[in-house]
């Protein structure tokens, strides 16, 4: 099993990451580097957070050019396990992983705190580990996290059973006041049709050790890990 | 071209510094070389003013491993490993443009700690304002006409927006700081960044340009013609036409500046450099004249070489450009090509433009000419210094209590309306409704303070605790001035600060280990400022030698003044503090109902200079408070004592607004926790004081007091460290309950629901920022 954490320039949260999975969960892991091309010895992508090029001109819609990116569409098509998050999530609107974009912040400002989520989906690769409906206190640190979509892709996220995660209160109730940046229906994370590609705005990586506060985000990756321990037997 | 008297003035150069300058150079100098002496004799580049001063302060100490003169200060913080901090002030292009102006004050400072090899892993700010409700506003001061407070609002949020986006974006947490609110700031807003990197101890790099014919390279962003005279801009005082000087404020490029970050690690770790040295104020110029005087050699540079990003630029604006994000490099012989490849692999420009020579000499050619050839060290050590006129100034003494008193009976109708809670509680939330006292999560939420997923205590505790993932170990931090104290008693208030500073980093559980300071200061030129700044010194040299913390450099900022008025003399210390294990790492915050409050220490007739003193009259006044130093280490040491035996549950200092506020602040909610009551009767506390009067005993800003909280079985063990360690110590009362109430002889002092007391104190600042944004009025 091998997990590949790609930096783009501007990435910082890939060294976050790359602890969480190395010392947090123990599992094996690399860099990938934005300008490599062959990531057919990953099992796991994870798009970490940042600021990739700057995000000068919108968030993720540099990197999705990146040589890299190429080869994470293929890679997901095939069925390859894909995280985005935050930046890595914008990334994957922009490069059509994801249906979707992010605008900026309700209130216009970048916001860093945490907040409570509540997961709406376990039947996917990320949320194996959660309950259904389990609230967590995961950190958001993003100017940019505002998730818009046409109408028709909201009611196909939702009948689908796409929306991953929401933000709500710590008693799970889905309100505005629980929104933090303005997004559609509190959307704080979705994946893809074929459930092995997700991005979201809060930070699992900054919420999995209890010297940190809380550990909420540990699971996110051990699902990841446990579900590949699954794909690896049945493809053996 | 001639050197006329009005070119001089342009330069601000007086004619006495021209005669030595001509003296040093053995010549009349030309345009360029007069541009390259006048940034270098800036007060900003050279400390001219201050340099006889800092002398005193001391910079030696066992845990010392780069004292003052380098980019930043360097500690050993034990296995191997060595943080890199300092702090800077970017204060002047602040006012003239909030956002780039803070922007490029923390870029500056993060490359100044990786210059060293050091990567950033916290930052932090202390910020100062002119105030920002719109119910301050007088006309009859133009310090705080309405226009005024609207316009400080606006220079506030660029500042903080300007910090936020350049921090978040290099991947750096802010994990703290201070924010204070006063008149003097109207025109004159601070903003003094700090940064702290770690770095293995054979790992740190030098500004020093070892090697003679060694290659120098330029490394980063191209030169344009921004902030050309930016140091010189720093160093005088602003009038109306303040507004002008804009094109002398640099634009900051944040991504530039992370690519610069990981290219320059890289190549560090390449073993291909010699030594390195950013492109701070006076760009080109400084860092090439340093490095080669550090390393007693002369550096070269051909500037037809420079990446340009505007065409027709003269060598007078390339060597005066301080274009951020960029690196001089001199690299190991042979291996030139591989700090290239470096660079040229995160896509930033990368050229040889010139080499390390023997003479000490900076020789810069352009076109094929010789245009600039200077002694280094006329340049450096040989810059003027000055021992300027001083003049004494009477310390206040005043016994405020009276007016307090006063102005406690005159406003009892506004104050004090239909709640029935009485005055004390009242007044306890006007305090907490002060900007100065008020939640700044306003300002955090903006910042990035988790990045790095090191940050152990979120902003908002007494000081900020990142974690060492490679050793056991934490680092707590905190930066800290009361200058209402310092401009009423330049010594006592300075001494404060660094007490201050020193208990703040105590009660997160760690050791004070060494200061860096922002000195803040108005025109040197007064007398009475510079007999205030030689004051300081001193009282922050006598503190720094109690608590055993040597200062490991920092920065001076003078011309704090607009339109003939300056700032308070605000002598910004950053102290810095080692948690040897994380077990040790404490909050301020109350934890669990049944815990028993303990005060260390004794509360006096502090109420000088007090935050309750300003709400009420707005004055800045009376004898600050008394600060006994032998004292002060005492009762540090009982509360460290006492976290490292692992019987504390929360400890919290008193500064401003003082008792109440402390009490009020531990019971507020925190990540992960519920604001919680707690019931005390300081009826013990005050007899041990010998203290009478209710607004004393609870808004008296005493120092050296800190409140603990303890699990009922731990309390006879803490207060026998206290009493074997000689600081006062009296139970207080209990945590628990959703009440804050606080008693003395029977009598109900402060009685109000601890979810009322935190909503006044969270609210205060976004109701005063948060509101449309008006168009600008100037």
């Amino acid at each position: 099993m091998k997990f590949g954490v790609v930096i783009f320039p501007g990435s910082n949260c890939d060294h976050d990451t790359y602890h969480v999975i190395s010392k947090v969960i123990g599992q094996p892991v690399d860099f990938i580097w934005h300008k490599e091309t062959d990531v057919d010895r990953y099992d796991a992508i994870i798009l970490p957070g940042g600021f990739s090029y700057g995000d000068y001109l919108r968030s993720g819609a540099i990197a999705r050019f990146s040589p890299v990116m190429k080869s994470v569409v293929e890679f997901a098509n095939d069925g390859g396990f894909v995280l985005g998050i935050c930046n890595g999530f914008q990334i994957l609107c922009e490069s059509g992983l994801l249906p979707g974009a992010l605008l900026r912040n309700r209130d216009l400002k970048f916001i860093c705190e945490h907040v409570n989520v509540r997961v709406e989906q376990t039947d996917t690769v990320f949320t194996g580990a959660y309950q259904p409906g389990q609230v967590l206190s995961l950190p958001i640190a993003h100017g940019e996290g505002n998730y818009f979509c046409d109408d028709a892709t909201l009611a196909e996220l939702e009948t689908e059973g796409r929306v991953v995660f929401r933000y709500s209160t710590a008693d799970g109730q889905i309100t505005d006041e629980a929104n933090p940046n303005g997004s559609l229906r509190n959307i704080a994370g979705i994946c893809n049709r074929q459930r092995n590609v997700l991005g979201l705005m809060p930070h699992p990586e900054r919420a999995a050790e209890s010297m940190l506060g809380c550990k909420d985000g540990r699971a996110m990756f051990l699902s990841m890990a446990d579900a590949l321990v699954q794909l690896l037997k049945a493809r053996a | 071209m001639t050197i006329t008297s009005e070119i001089l003035d342009q330069h601000n150069i007086t004619s006495d510094e021209y005669e030595r300058l001509k003296q040093l150079m053995g010549r009349e100098p030309n345009l360029t070389e007069l541009g390259i002496f006048s940034v270098m004799w800036s007060e900003h580049c050279s400390y001219k003013s201050s340099k006889v001063h800092l002398r005193r302060l001391p910079t030696t100490g066992e845990c010392l491993v780069q004292g003052p003169g380098e980019n930043a200060g360097i500690v050993d913080i034990g296995d191997g490993w060595c943080a890199a901090f300092k702090i800077e002030s970017h204060n002047h292009p602040s006012f003239i443009e909030p956002y780039q102006g803070a922007a490029t004050g923390i870029g500056g400072i993060l490359r100044d700690i990786f210059t060293m090899g050091a990567r950033p892993v916290a930052a932090m700010d202390s910020l100062r304002f002119g105030p920002i409700r719109d119910e301050e506003a007088n006309e009859s001061n133009d310090q705080i006409s309405a226009k005024t407070v609207a316009r400080n609002r606006r220079i506030m949020a660029g500042v903080v927006k300007g910090l936020g986006d350049y921090g978040n974006a290099f991947g750096v947490p802010t994990v703290g700081g201070e924010v204070y609110f006063d008149p003097c700031y109207s025109l004159n807003p601070l903003v003094n960044a700090f940064a702290l990197g770690l770095v293995r101890r054979e790992q740190i790099f030098y500004g020093k340009a070892e090697g003679v014919n060694n290659s120098v390279i330029y490394a980063g962003a191209k030169t344009g013609r921004d902030g050309i005279h930016g140091a010189t801009m720093a160093s005088a005082e602003f009038d109306e036409a303040a507004m002008e000087k804009r094109p002398t404020v640099q634009v900051g490029d944040p991504f530039s500046e992370k690519l610069l970050l990981e290219a320059c690690l890289e190549a560090m770790r390449s073993g291909a450099i010699v030594g390195i040295q950013d492109m701070g104020a006076a760009g080109l110029t400084s860092s090439s004249c340093e490095m080669g005087a550090r390393a007693g050699n002369g550096v070269e540079i051909n500037l037809d070489l420079v990446p340009q990003r505007e065409t027709g630029m003269t060598a007078y604006e390339m060597m005066l450009s301080e274009s951020q994000e960029r690196m001089l490099i001199v690299a190991a012989r042979g291996h030139e090509r591989q700090v290239l490849e470096i660079f040229h692999r995160w896509d930033l420009d990368a050229v040889i433009i010139g080499k390390v020579i023997a003479e000490q000499r900076l020789r810069v050619t352009h076109n094929g000419e010789l245009v600039a050839d200077i002694p280094n060290l006329a340049l450096t050590d040989e810059a003027p210094k000055y021992n300027r006129p001083m003049k004494e100034f009477a310390v206040a003494s005043e016994d405020v209590s009276p007016k307090i008193a006063a102005a406690i009976a005159s406003k009892s109708q506004i104050l004090n309306p239909k709640s029935g809670k009485g005055m004390m509680t009242e007044l306890l939330g006007y305090l907490l409704a002060s900007p100065n006292i008020a939640s700044k999560q306003w300002v955090y939420r903006q910042y990035d303070h988790m990045v790095r997923t090191n940050t152990v205590v979120l902003p908002g505790s007494d000081a900020a605790v990142i974690r060492v993932k490679e050793t056991r170990r934490s680092m707590a931090m905190s930066l800290d001035c009361n200058s209402r104290y310092v401009q009423l008693n330049p010594r006592e208030g300075a001494k404060l600060a660094v007490a201050e500073s020193a208990r703040n980093v105590v009660c997160s559980g760690a050791r004070p280990l060494a200061v860096t300071n922002c000195l803040n200061f108005a025109s040197p030129e007064r007398p009475e400022v510079m007999w205030s700044f030689s004051e300081v010194i001193d009282g922050m040299a006598e503190a720094c030698r109690t608590f055993g913390t040597p200062v490991t450099g920092g920065n001076v900022s003078f011309y704090n003044e607009t339109e003939g008025r300056g700032i308070f003399p605000t002598p910004t210390i950053g102290m810095l503090g080692v948690i040897e294990d994380a077990k040790h790492i404490t909050t301020q915050w109350f934890k669990e109902a049944g815990d028993v409050v303990l005060l260390l220490g004794a509360t006096r007739n502090d109420l000088g200079a007090s935050e309750l003193l300003s709400v009420l009259t707005g004055e800045a006044a009376g004898g600050v408070p008394k600060l006994d130093l032998a004292e002060e280490k005492k009762v540090q040491e009982a509360c460290l004592k006492a976290i490292q035996a692992g019987l504390v549950s929360s400890a919290h200092d008193c500064s401003e607004g003082g008792l109440a506020v402390a009490l009020a602040e531990s019971c507020f909610s925190s990540y992960g926790r519920f604001a919680i009551g707690a019931k005390l009767d300081l009826t013990e506390h005050a007899k041990l004081s010998g203290l009478a009067d209710s607004a004393t005993l609870l808004f008296a800003e005493s120092p050296s007091r800190i409140v603990l909280s303890v699990k009922a079985g731990n309390v006879a063990q803490v207060k026998q460290i206290a009493a074997e360690t000689g600081a006062a110590i009296v139970v207080i009362g209990e945590v628990g309950g959703e009440e804050l109430t606080i008693t003395c002889n029977g009598e109900t002092l402060v009685a109000d629901s601890v979810a009322n007391l935190e909503s006044i104190w969270s609210s205060a600042l976004p109701q005063a920022l948060d509101r449309p944004m008006q168009m600008a009025a100037d």
